[in-house]
């Protein structure tokens, strides 16, 4: 090669072929290594698959969906939960026009979800099957009148406000319609109780702990002290002792005459202890702006409230996605220590499904099994939201 | 327009500014040089209170600098800021940053504030960058953008602290033009600098800093040309000679 030459464009990538070539074939025991790999392979996901599809016996889990999905919630007003459900699909689709991305993904998943119910191999109410086609459809008209001129993010906003009034109002019954009579909450159960907990504890707990973190950092005294001592108090006890808390000592301070439902007080138990955990990673967020972010935003005067707001908190916020969803992934485990408080949520259904049946106690690895996939699906979920979030807020990173 | 009188300030022990008195005339241009150290970032820090001064007066278009909030949110609105590391707003676009400040400040209606930011971007050269992010330019656009965001809030009065100072060479061209622009146009402005050539062309006066306080002040012409104090010389000698 003389000095004339150009220098060449570094070869493009290689195909599939040339790939398999240069990187499992290319020497003797590159060769031997490969092909056992292949076997190993081959044998374990023969024994998972045979296991799954012949050994594994899963009527418990097809015989109790009910009890998994709803618990103990009155047969005859189940109903209200699919309708919650529907009213939820309806609005994902509604946003999936409007915000697009992510929110597209969960709102396809919610139909696929749906549809899947309607087609399940096995016995299943036809009303069951019903929501199963009706799903889908939701999530499609949601899209549809997202293409109207509702199709604006403040009506979608205030929608899923209302559907928030909505849902609850369905679970829970409202005074004086006849059609919705009241339904205990401690009948709620399974997989909805496990949702409405982690749910309400991650839109509660992350208010709170901005304005925990905020308040740490605040030059007012007092202030700091209260939001100090809370944060190292509740970080300082472990959850099972807050719920324990919230479930026995408050009643003692409460008058005779109030009487704070107990699920609610197991939410209000998981928030605060979320919160002061939410607070210490949003306060290593606000720790990281620079200075001179802070004294730009003064010298274009910004006052206090609108640097927080508008300056510190957006940057903040961004920096520490993946700790907050980390927290919100450890929230949705720790509901199933509700039980501590008498709550019968996924992971208890699936005791009590075991222990109802004698045949069944030894399908327990077959129950076990279907919980810790149910919980796979949502955390992962929520863990492939936050990627996607990151890499949207990416534009502009410094 | 800026009236500073005896004004003292200390960090802990270390006593930056001992007694700085200085008068600046509306739309007089003001160059401040001297070594590090020698307390002159702190200086024009004081005069929109992101430093605070313990003794002395500072009155800035007739309102006295004190603890008073209001003042200070009075005064910061008349003063706008260029900082040496830019300080631009990451999360927010070039026209975003430009028309944050008379939204939320002056509380323009969005369409106005953003007409004026591009007026701006337009004014500074970089019309085209608008929505762009600040990561995604050089360092000489971030400062212009920067001055953009300042001139929006249509100060009275420009503080530059180190404009150029973290720019690469062939970007402090463009910066120092728009600032020379900024000057013609009859701007009340105090430059904390080492660009001597824009002091000896722009600057209507030149201050020298050294110790916290000031050395000797002049027109450009007298103070390059006869210096009178001995730290001048050696100082003028050590940034003229490389």
């Amino acid at each position: 090669m003389n000095a004339t030459s150009a220098i060449r464009r570094p070869p493009a990538p290689p195909g599939a072929v040339r790939w398999i070539k240069k990187n499992l074939l290319s020497t003797w025991y590159n060769v031997l290594l490969t092909l056992v790999a292949l076997i190993f392979v081959f044998f374990v996901s023969r024994g998972v698959l045979r296991w799954v599809f012949f050994t594994a016996n899963w009527t418990p889990i097809t015989s109790s969906l009910k009890l998994f999905a709803v618990g103990q919630f009155p047969p005859d007003q189940v109903w209200r939960v699919g309708t919650a459900v529907l009213l939820v699909s309806f609005f994902f689709g509604l946003s999936w026009r409007v915000w697009g991305g992510t929110v597209g993904t969960f709102a396809l998943a919610l139909a696929v979800g749906g549809a899947a119910v309607a087609v399940l191999p096995f016995e299943l109410s036809s009303g069951v099957r019903l929501w199963g086609v009706a799903n889908p459809l939701l999530v499609g008209v949601g899209y549809l009148v997202g293409r109207t001129s509702l199709g604006k993010p403040r009506w979608a906003a205030l929608g899923w406000a209302l559907s928030f009034g909505g849902t609850t109002a369905l679970l829970t019954g409202v005074r004086g319609v006849s059609w919705l009579p009241r339904v205990e909450t401690g009948l709620w159960g399974g997989l909805l109780l496990t949702f409405l907990l982690a749910l309400v504890g991650i839109v509660a707990s992350f208010p709170i702990g901005v304005l925990l973190a905020l308040g740490r950092r605040s030059s007012l005294p007092v202030l700091k002290l209260f939001c100090t001592l809370f944060i190292e108090i509740v970080r300082g006890v472990p959850l099972v002792t807050i719920l324990f808390m919230f479930s026995v000592i408050l009643p003692l301070f409460l008058p005779e005459d109030v009487r704070v439902d107990r699920v609610l007080r197991a939410m209000m138990g998981m928030t605060l202890f979320a919160a002061a955990y939410m607070a210490e990673n949003i306060r290593g967020g606000l720790q990281a702006i620079p200075s001179g972010q802070i004294e730009a935003a003064k010298a274009v005067g910004l006052n206090g409230l609108q640097t927080t707001v508008l300056i510190v908190l957006p940057q903040a916020l961004r920096m520490v996605i993946p700790a907050i969803v980390g927290q919100f992934i450890a929230l949705f485990m720790d509901t199933t220590l509700a039980v501590i408080v008498g709550l019968v949520e996924l992971l208890q259904i699936g005791r009590a499904v075991i222990q109802s049946n004698p045949e069944w106690l030894m399908l327990d690895m077959e129950v076990y099994l279907f919980i810790g996939a149910v919980f796979w699906v949502f955390t992962y979920a929520m863990s492939y939201a936050s990627q996607r979030l990151e890499q949207t807020l990416g534009v502009g990173r410094r | 327009m800026i009236i500073c009188r005896n004004v003292h300030k200390w960090f802990d022990d270390f006593h930056v500014l001992r007694g700085v008195t200085m008068t600046i005339k509306r739309q007089e241009v003001i160059v401040i040089c001297g070594p590090s150290g020698s307390g002159k970032s702190t200086f024009i820090r004081t005069i929109n209170r992101l430093e605070e001064h313990q003794e002395g007066e500072i009155i800035v278009d007739g309102i006295e600098l004190s603890h008073d909030i209001r003042n200070i949110e009075a005064i910061r609105r008349e003063v706008g800021m260029v900082f040496q590391q830019f300080n631009l707003f990451p999360h927010l676009t070039v026209l975003q940053n430009v028309a944050l400040a008379p939204i939320w400040v002056r509380k323009w209606p969005k369409a106005r504030a953003e007409e004026v930011a591009g007026q701006l971007l337009e004014r500074v050269g970089i019309p085209e960058q608008a929505h762009k992010y600040p990561g995604q330019l050089s360092g000489g656009q971030q400062q212009r953008v920067a001055i953009a965001r300042a001139l929006a809030m249509q100060p009275k009065i420009m503080l530059f602290d180190e404009p150029t100072s973290a720019l690469d060479p062939e970007m402090i061209k463009e910066v120092l033009d728009v600032m020379r622009e900024l000057a013609r146009s009859g701007m009340t402005m105090i430059v904390v600098t080492h660009e001597m050539g824009f002091a000896r062309e722009a600057a209507d006066r030149i201050a020298f800093f050294d110790q916290g306080n000031i050395v000797e002040q002049n027109t450009p012409a007298e103070f390059f040309a006869h210096p009178k104090e001995d730290r001048t010389r050696l100082f003028l000698s050590q940034i003229l000679s490389h």
